[in-house]
């Protein structure tokens, strides 16, 4: 009679699953994935660094706004766990943007105002709508408030096992993406070419170059530490309760293993007596 | 649940109102007299698993359903503000998004353990065949939910999923724009899906309340697959032993779940449900979440539309014949070498379309899934109908007492 | 079950028992909060509970409503008559008696929330004995300092937290 092995047949699925992801990543090589950074979010505890995030926001108002609009309430840079500018800080950054008011005024007008914390951030000027950034652009440049968790890659077998597991957990691919395409423009003669975007044709030309933009903390102004901040500073505004969630979630943990060792405590009492 | 109760409450209170709703029996004969196998190991703890899982899945459905605004203009920012703005909104929603997923692994689980310890067979047929049932309804409750946040994947979804329809000669378009209230999905097709989505939960908790009563008609399968005899020397009473062993699970199932909704709540989620549903451009990648994902590879394996779908229905169908495509009178894989033997190779089938349903359609993609289509249908119309028959079972236990004794040998009382 | 015979046992087994139960008591408490707290207005909500309104264009007389956190607040541009009998009521006239002075920044504008104390109606201006206001749900009267003066509403109209910012724009709350 034939001898069915259920452990050798195991172990020959996990052969097959193995050669089945690598050939898949063989199959995609000419087109790089962001290569994985470290981040002060990452990891198990990781939080975000308020003068990072900061320094994100600079780069976000002074390049990135030009064309993507960041619909998120000027209120939430203020909040514990983000950029934490202080309350009059983001009181006059509201006051120095136009917002329409939603409803009219009392003469039956649509009008404009200054912001107030409440309000979203108004969307780049030159767009008020994306049909309007899809003529100018040939395509809409994205909202930039999920930005951060709308981008991911396949990571295959067995990696995105790996991407699971306590300690080794991969949730910043996202921010690596951001940080892959704005460091990828690696043909100077051409601007729309980018190494890390699908097909390397990416609409977006390169968007900021050494210098553009005025730090004032000594981070050294170079692309690669600007697009490491707004990289940050976008996964926060994806992600803003992440600090608050990694408490909480440390908590819970530490609560559930001692109910679950009470729990197996008495359980083993109550079953003594059945045996 | 099955004949009247001989509980008799002690209080004069308590027997006043027995005597008019016997509630209070019904409760002790069903949780906590009920004789339970005392051969029981923890795969049967996913009973107890699966209905914290539905009541976890209800109660955060019910608190998003207070902030969330179905219409194909609302929906995207009114789950935005849940994250942002509402308060531990962002704890509801990923509990009640992973704990989707996390109810689905429990059912696998709990499904699997019933293939492979013949839970299916008589004299349980109909509980198992409540259990498809529920099975069904579960894929079409998530169905309905993963198209509610109106992101990309849900727009992407809901779209290939209806349009299964279309698959039906004749009438199958009209059918699709019944279903649509519209020439596409759009915006009343996902105010009516929050209505379904809200709706089903509730029908699945009343099959769930047919499947414990059919249960405990029946009594519970067991690892040794010997039917109780003698209930003092086989079983114990469902309170204690089962009840902490249940709880004790469940402790040890969240432990897990914490896991996903505080450090990876973004794991099991499509990255492209994060961009807003747009009618005129499909994501580059459409798949369905992880645990539909099977089915997903058998429908593309197929050539044919009407096919194909017909193909992806027959494939959750199948198991409601189960309980006659396998005939053999031993029950627990653990007598029967052969049949345990096709009963991994049909997990690994199982995990390997859940892969190939998730990666890009290709030739040598179509090719493998459909090999493993043949493969997956094969186990249920070929094997199991053979091994009815030609298998050489092991000799089993002649009662659950003695494969209790066998396995732990404890001096008798 | 065996029954156990000895004191020891059941001592340590029950001691077990309680921490077992005390520490899943703890957790379903903790459990329940955030889905109790998420029915708290939110923070969108909480942003939007004060608000600025330009009250020049006002004229005596008149009395203009504005939405604040999503209910009426009053604004009314008294007149001298208005003021002067608002002023001249012996506090033991009133069911709730407060001077007109305590309730008002500047004797020509009342500010009050125009929430009936009574059941939460929305008091229509300029009647009622006092030309105040009156209620139509149960027929309460205000007076021109939104103070109770007949019917079933215990209580003056509130009034809000407000400020002056200049002498024609007024921030509430």
């Amino acid at each position: 009679m034939i001898r069915f092995d259920t452990k050798a047949l195991a172990a020959a699925a996990f052969a097959l699953a193995l050669a089945g992801g690598s050939a898949l990543a063989q199959e995609t090589a000419e087109q790089p994935k962001p290569p994985r950074e470290s981040w002060s979010f990452g990891g198990t505890f990781g939080t975000y660094d308020k003068a990072q995030l900061q320094r994100g926001f600079q780069v976000y108002k002074e390049v990135c706004s030009n064309c993507h609009a960041l619909s998120i309430p000027f209120r939430t840079l203020g909040q514990p766990g983000g950029p934490q500018f202080s309350e009059d800080q983001v009181k006059a950054l509201a006051a120095s943007y136009q917002v329409t008011n939603e409803e009219p005024n009392d003469k039956g007008e649509i009008f404009k105002r200054p912001g107030t914390p409440a309000d979203i951030i108004p969307r780049p000027e030159a767009y008020p709508n994306d049909q309007a950034a899809a003529a100018a652009f040939g395509k809409a440049p994205p909202d930039m408030n999920l930005l951060a968790k709308a981008r991911k890659w396949e990571r295959g077998f067995p990696w995105f096992v790996f991407d699971a597991l306590p300690g080794l957990q991969y949730q910043e691919m996202g921010a690596d993406y951001i940080h892959a395409i704005v460091t990828g423009y690696t043909h100077p003669d051409d601007p729309q070419w980018n190494l890390y975007y699908p097909g390397h044709k990416i609409a977006m030309p390169q968007p900021i170059t050494d210098g553009a933009v005025e730090y004032t903390d000594g981070t050294p102004k170079t692309v690669d530490s600007y697009s490491r901040d707004v990289a940050a500073f976008l996964s926060w505004a994806a992600e803003p309760n992440l600090n608050e969630r990694r408490r909480i979630g440390l908590g819970a943990m530490i609560f559930l293993f001692v109910l679950a060792g009470l729990l197996y405590a008495t359980k083993k009492k109550v079953w003594e007596s059945a045996h | 649940m099955s004949g009247p109760s001989t509980f008799v409450p002690k209080s004069a209170i308590g027997r006043w109102f027995e005597s008019r709703l016997p509630i209070m029996g019904l409760v002790h004969s069903s949780f906590i007299a009920f004789p339970v196998p005392r051969n029981l190991n923890y795969m049967w703890t996913f009973g107890a698993i699966l209905a914290f899982m539905l009541i976890a899945q209800i109660i955060t459905g019910v608190v998003l359903a207070m902030h969330y605004v179905p219409s194909a203009t609302t929906a995207f920012q009114s789950i935005s503000h849940i994250m942002r703005d509402v308060n531990y909104g962002w704890l509801m929603r990923y509990m009640h998004t992973n704990g989707a997923s996390l109810f689905f692994l429990a059912c696998y689980i709990h499904i699997f353990r019933g293939l492979y310890y013949g839970s299916f067979k008589p004299p349980r047929e109909l509980l198992w065949i409540i259990g498809v049932i529920i099975y069904f309804l579960m894929a079409a409750t998530a169905f309905l939910g993963y198209v509610l946040p109106w992101g990309a994947m849900s727009f992407a979804g809901a779209t290939v999923i209806t349009n299964l329809v279309t698959a039906i000669p004749f009438v199958g378009t009209g059918i699709a724009h019944w279903l649509w209230g519209g020439f596409a999905v759009g915006g009343p097709t996902v105010n009516r899906f929050f209505s379904l989505h809200y709706l089903l939960p509730f029908i699945i908790a009343a099959f769930v309340g047919l499947h414990v009563w059919a249960l405990h008609v029946t009594g519970q399968n067991n690892p040794d697959g010997v039917e109780v005899q003698n209930v003092d020397r086989d079983t114990v009473p469902f309170t204690p032993y089962a009840t902490m062993k249940d709880i004790f699970a469940v402790s040890v199932w969240l432990i897990l779940y914490a896991w996903l909704i505080f450090f990876i709540p973004n794991y099991l989620l499509d990255a492209d449900n994060y961009n807003i549903a747009n009618p005129l451009v499909t994501p580059a990648h459409v798949v369905p979440e992880w645990y539909l994902l099977p089915f997903y590879a058998i429908l593309r394996a197929i050539p044919n539309k009407l096919m194909g779908v017909v193909a992806l229905f027959a494939s959750i169908a199948i198991l409601a014949f189960v309980p006659w495509l396998d005939r053999n009178p031993v029950k627990s894989a653990k007598y029967r070498p052969a049949f345990r033997f096709f009963f991994w190779v049909f997990v690994v089938i199982c995990v390997l379309l859940g892969w190939i349903g998730s990666q890009e359609p290709g030739d040598a993609m179509t090719l493998v899934a459909r090999i493993l289509t043949v493969g997956y249908f094969g186990f249920f119309l070929v094997i199991m109908p053979i091994l009815s028959f030609a298998e050489k079972t092991r000799p089993i236990p002649a009662s659950i007492a003695d494969a209790v004794l066998a396995k732990k040998p404890v001096p008798a009382e | 079950m065996t029954a156990a015979t000895t004191t020891q046992a059941p001592n340590r087994r029950d001691f077990l028992y309680l921490a077992t139960g005390a520490v899943g008591a703890v957790g379903v408490a903790a459990v329940a909060w955030p889905f109790i707290d998420q029915m708290n207005p939110d923070a969108s909500t909480l942003a939007m509970a004060s608000t600025e309104v330009d009250i020049a264009a006002v004229p005596e007389g008149q009395i203009l409503t504005i939405k604040w956190r999503g209910g009426p607040v009053f604004v009314r541009h008294r007149t001298k008559k208005e003021i002067e009998d608002a002023q001249n009521v012996e506090l033991s006239e009133l069911r709730d008696p407060q001077t007109d002075a305590s309730r008002v920044q500047k004797p020509e504008w009342l500010i009050v929330v125009g929430i009936c104390t009574h059941l939460g109606c929305v008091p229509i201006g300029h009647e009622g004995k006092y030309e105040g206001w009156f209620c139509p749900c149960h027929g309460s009267v205000y007076d021109t300092s939104g103070r109770i003066r007949q019917g079933p509403a215990p209580l003056n109209l509130a009034v809000p937290e407000y400020k002056f910012l200049t002498d024609t724009r007024l921030k509430i709350g």
